[in-house]
């Protein structure tokens, strides 16, 4: 059995979900099982198109937020969903929906970018998570 | 190292972590067992990233050198 990263997209803004992203694609290139459970604002990130738009920094560094921004688009760093994607092509990356969010948000799987492949409960995750580390962003 | 065959060779300057890493792993996949493949990386952490992967995946590390215009070469065999 592969061992197992588990991580909880709480957040939704461009570091952050870099952060995920990067991490998700070391962790499958190492074999890791990962999962992405994406939650309150990670899962508003992924919504349909929602990464065209999305300019947000984290509150906690936003001094830093406009060179950070400044610097991602001038050396054409590749946005967080096409390195989530990448790491999908190259090994086991699921991305899962929180049902709650879902649910406030009244929103359906087909609202969200593909590459969620289904929505579920805190206590599937929990469970799928279990034995394996848990990252929270 | 200039004997070695290199089938194929991918160019990942400019290409930021884990892209570079990202590109051997699609080389190594699309490559035939035999097969000797390499990366070129100006990613200062592809020279620790790379091998690891390497190494977990157990292919072969042929070797790593310096390029003249800027980088690093990191070569593999697929052995298996």
């Amino acid at each position: 059995m592969s061992e197992k990263l588990s991580i909880v997209l709480f957040s939704g803004t461009v570091d952050k979900l870099m952060a995920a992203s990067i991490i998700a694609s070391g962790a499958a290139a190492m074999q890791k099982e990962v999962t992405i459970f994406a939650t309150f604002y990670g899962l508003f990130a992924l919504r349909k198109g929602d990464w065209k738009q999305n300019r947000r920094v984290s509150k906690d560094f936003e001094d830093y937020g406009a060179q950070f921004l400044q610097v991602l688009e001038a050396k054409k760093a590749p946005n967080w969903l096409e390195t989530l994607q990448s790491a999908m092509d190259i090994g086991n990356v699921k991305v899962k929906a929180c049902g709650l969010t879902m649910d406030l948000l009244s929103i359906k799987l087909e609202d969200l970018e593909p590459i969620v492949s289904e929505i579920v409960g805190v206590a599937h995750f929990i469970e799928e998570a279990s034995d394996g580390q848990i990252i929270f962003l | 190292m200039e004997e070695l065959k290199i089938t194929k060779e991918s160019d990942a300057r400019g290409s930021f972590c884990p892209g570079p890493l990202m590109e051997m792993i699609r080389l190594v996949r699309s490559a035939n067992v035999g097969d000797v493949v390499a990366v070129i990386s100006g990613d200062e952490g592809s020279k620790k990233d790379i091998p690891a992967w390497i190494n977990k995946a157990r292919y072969e590390l042929i070797g790593m050198e310096d390029v003249a215009s800027g980088g690093t070469r990191i070569i593999c065999r697929k052995n298996h």
